[in-house]
């Protein structure tokens, strides 16, 4: 009887599970974000698909795993691409509805209507009241045409309000009527609640609006634009028209002014010919390209070179303490690595680093690390070496091991020394099976933002250029830089540039790829 | 290696201790000297290695514990050390998990069952494994504002959203899996279900247990990634209490505020159990890839 009640229970459990994503999913809808929720649909009909039918079997393995992969590796890659080809910026930070939203919520003061407010006690708290004057009221019905000032002097009470906070609040009003609203309180006791107040919005009974304009006045506001059936928006106050532009993301006036916010546009080809071609942009990305490339070739070169000289030196048979020598040159490996690159960036600082003491004491030198391009640039790759050697010196280590003894034997008996050795017989045996591991460190060189960021943050900067970007800078902490430390927060232009590192990334992935099947296959 | 002993040999010998001794110094030097900071009294103090006075003040800080200084100020923690490393091991913790689940299903698909398209998508998970999250900042800081415009705790500057943000990670592990299970004989889950398993009982109950080490290596390396993880961290988190370690740290050392003893205490407590663990698992790690399922 077990599987039946099994079988029950899992029917339960999937219509649960069903429920749940349908509420969420509605949830989603509501909320007015129809992309999202569709997209939610299909994955969920998808999994449900997957994880009920029979001849699926197999993708029930499959689904999470490549799903992840989907969702939190493939998304991000092509939402990058994407946000490239748009003018994602500060500026333009927000989708076309959200735009349209604020743009449509900016509001204009009616200045002609003009309530006389004061203030009065209530049993709990105050009660405002508003009285139009007589005067302007017929140029404010005019103005409005909704005819609502157009009566003869009026007097409107809010209910008792407490007003001891800020937050805004929107309070209805009534016509005063019989009401007997009390003596009016004295200026003092405005202004002691004047934040208070100019937090209270009031609504009148026909739906305008008003705010605390002076210490006795309240003056209605209005929507300032408003919406056409052709999606151009029309100004109460001048008459003007606004047309959405989506080649530049603004709306605009007939004139061409842009209004602020503007809005999200695919703007084609534009960050990339801005990257390549805008003297402003060029000069400090070719600057920065070629120090990434310098920055990741030396870090290899040094980092792969001293880890092999270390395999080889503690490879020798007649050398003690190997064992010791090889824990604690691997220690560097073994520290997070954010923490030793703070660790040095504090070594280095040039007034109170350690190392400047040292060198101060021992030279009377005290360089100054972080201000000179060329000591940056060396600081870094000193450090850089440091953290990496380790991995080379196990890689090589456990690639020298699979070489045959006999083969040194057979040299010994020859009398060759230790540079034949190596140049005659290891080097050639573990340059194969080492290729892809000097490729891959070289990708993730390119790419070695943390180093680069915790260490100088790129500093020193370019003082020729006023995009930020500096002489140790490479590419992806330019990226970085543009995207979340400048002003501009051109996320366009980051993801371009970082749609360009992504081709670098395939080729040197493409290379170690063919490079590791050619190993395997001669292995074989 | 064998090498042909000549004349020069011991001053080789001499000349390759002295090398390694320079170099281990030149080394532990970084290391020994936050040790040694973090143990002077100050922040600006400048000393010799071993400091002529012994003081506590920054590891209580460390702590969260304040303290009294000379003047009979009290001197209040600067940051909330434990409360990151609290945060860091709570997403690493449960971003670990996850991984492991994720990749072991699909590592198990990808090594025993037969489906279109096998060897395409597996190349491609390796092609997309070499694309660092750090390329995508931009776009997983766009995608967490929209999630969070609906679900406020899981958008911007909440740290689930670090956690399915590194999820991403499962590519890289699928594949490190899926090799360990190739060199586990299929035959051994084939005999259970010749005699009346069903394919997911020969999963769960025979080729999980047999591939324990490798799922305990895969937890700890992904743990300790995520440990250390620091871009995607900066970006999405933003409130000082929310943070993970690896960007809490950086806050110390800011020119205008320079707290270098301060960080060092926070450095050596919070290095050291990380550092420790991946020791241990530096070991485990060699074994549990070398080994397969068929012992002796």
């Amino acid at each position: 009887m077990q599987p039946r009640y099994r079988r029950i229970g899992s029917r339960i459990a999937v219509a649960l599970a069903a429920l749940v994503a349908l509420v969420s999913v509605y949830q989603l809808y509501l909320g007015g974000n129809l992309a999202l929720a569709a997209a939610c649909t299909a994955g969920f009909g998808l999994a449900f698909y997957v994880f009920t039918a029979r001849r699926t079997y197999t993708y029930r393995y499959l689904f999470p795993g490549l799903a992840g992969i989907a969702m939190f590796t493939v998304l991000p890659l092509a939402y990058t691409v994407w946000i490239g080809f748009t003018n994602y910026s500060s500026k333009n930070l927000l989708t076309f509805e959200r735009a349209t939203e604020v743009v449509l919520g900016e509001v204009y003061e009616r200045s002609s209507v003009r309530y006389q407010f004061t203030l009065r006690a209530a049993e709990h708290g105050f009660r405002i009241v508003l009285r139009t004057g007589g005067d302007d009221e017929a140029e404010a019905g005019a103005g409005s045409g909704s005819g609502s000032a157009a009566r003869p002097p009026t007097e409107f009470i809010t209910e008792a309000l407490a007003l001891t906070n800020t937050a805004p609040q929107r309070v209805a009003v009534v016509p005063l009527g019989g009401i007997d609203p009390g003596e009016p309180l004295p200026l003092k006791d405005v202004i002691a609640r004047r934040d208070a107040i100019r937090a209270v919005t009031v609504l009148f009974p026909d739906g305008a609006a008003a705010t605390m304009a002076s210490l006795r006045e309240f003056t209605p506001y209005q929507a300032l634009y408003q919406r056409n059936p052709d999606g151009s928006l029309t100004n109460r106050q001048t008459g003007g028209r606004l047309t959405p532009n989506f080649q530049t993301g603004f709306y605009e006036t007939a004139t061409g002014d842009q209004i602020q916010p503007g809005f999200r546009v695919y703007v084609g080809a534009d960050n990339y010919v801005r990257v390549f071609t805008d003297g402003k942009f060029r000069g400090p990305f070719l600057r920065v390209f070629v120090w990434t490339v310098v920055f990741a070739a030396a870090s290899v070169i040094f980092t792969a070179g001293l880890g092999m000289l270390l395999a080889e030196l503690l490879a020798w048979e007649s050398l003690r303490f190997a064992g010791l020598y090889r824990v604690l040159l691997f220690l560097p490996y073994a520290v997070p690595s954010f923490i030793s690159i703070l660790v040095f960036k504090g070594l280095f600082n040039r007034n109170f680093g350690e190392i400047n003491l040292i060198l101060d004491g021992l030279l009377g030198l005290r360089p100054n690390w972080t201000g000179n391009a060329l000591l940056a640039r060396g600081m870094i790759l000193i450090v850089n070496t440091w953290l990496g050697y380790p991995y080379f010196m196990l890689i090589c280590t456990g690639l020298q091991k699979s070489i045959s003894h006999d083969l040194y034997e057979a040299s010994a008996l020859a009398g060759a020394g230790p540079l034949t050795n190596f140049f005659q017989i290891t080097w050639p045996l573990i340059r194969k099976p080492l290729t892809p591991l000097l490729v891959s460190s070289f990708a993730f060189n390119f790419n070695n933002f943390v180093i680069i960021y915790l260490l100088t943050q790129g500093r020193p900067d370019f003082l020729d250029t006023n995009v930020p970007a500096g002489e140790t800078d490479i590419l992806v902490s330019y990226t970085y830089r543009i995207a979340f430390e400048d002003s501009g927060q051109q996320f366009g232009l980051a993801c371009a540039i970082a749609t360009l590192i992504f081709a670098v990334v395939a080729t040197l992935s493409v290379i170690n790829l063919r490079l590791t099947r050619a190993n395997v296959e001669e292995r074989r | 290696m064998p090498i042909v002993a000549g004349k020069s040999h011991r001053w080789r010998l001499i000349g390759a201790h002295g090398f390694l001794i320079a170099l281990v110094l030149a080394t532990s030097f970084p290391l020994a000297m936050v040790l040694s900071i973090s143990l002077r009294p100050g922040n600006f103090a400048s000393g010799s290695l071993i400091p002529d006075q012994i003081s506590f003040e920054h590891w209580r800080l460390a702590f969260g514990i304040s303290y009294v200084d000379v003047d009979g100020r009290v001197v209040l923690p600067p940051f909330p050390v434990m409360r990151w490393l609290w945060n860091s091991v709570k997403v690493a913790g449960v971003a670990a998990s996850l991984i492991v689940a994720l990749s072991t299903t699909a590592a198990y698909a990808f090594s025993r069952l037969k489906f279109r398209a096998r060897t395409a998508t597996l190349n491609t998970i390796v092609l997309l494994q070499m694309f660092p999250p750090v390329l995508a900042l931009v776009a997983i800081y766009a995608i967490f504002e929209v999630i969070g415009a609906h679900v406020s705790w899981l958008g911007v500057d909440s740290l689930p959203s670090v956690v399915i943000a590194y999820l991403g990670q499962v590519a890289l592990y699928v594949w490190t899996i899926k090799g360990y299970f190739d060199t586990i004989p299929a035959e051994i889950e084939e005999a259970a279900m010749v005699d009346g398993a069903t394919p997911f009982q020969a999963f769960r109950r025979v080729l999980l247990p047999m591939a324990v080490p490798i799922l305990a290596v895969v937890f700890i390396l992904s743990f300790i990634w995520c440990i250390i993880e620091y871009p995607v961290a900066s970006v999405l988190l933003q409130s000082e209490d929310r943070l993970t370690l690896a960007v809490g740290s950086r806050l110390y050392l800011y020119e205008q505020r320079y707290l270098w003893g301060d960080f060092a205490a926070a450095a050596v407590l919070s290095g050291l159990p990380i550092t420790a663990v991946f020791l241990l698992a530096q070991r485990w790690m060699v074994s549990g890839l070398t080994s397969g399922g068929l012992k002796g």
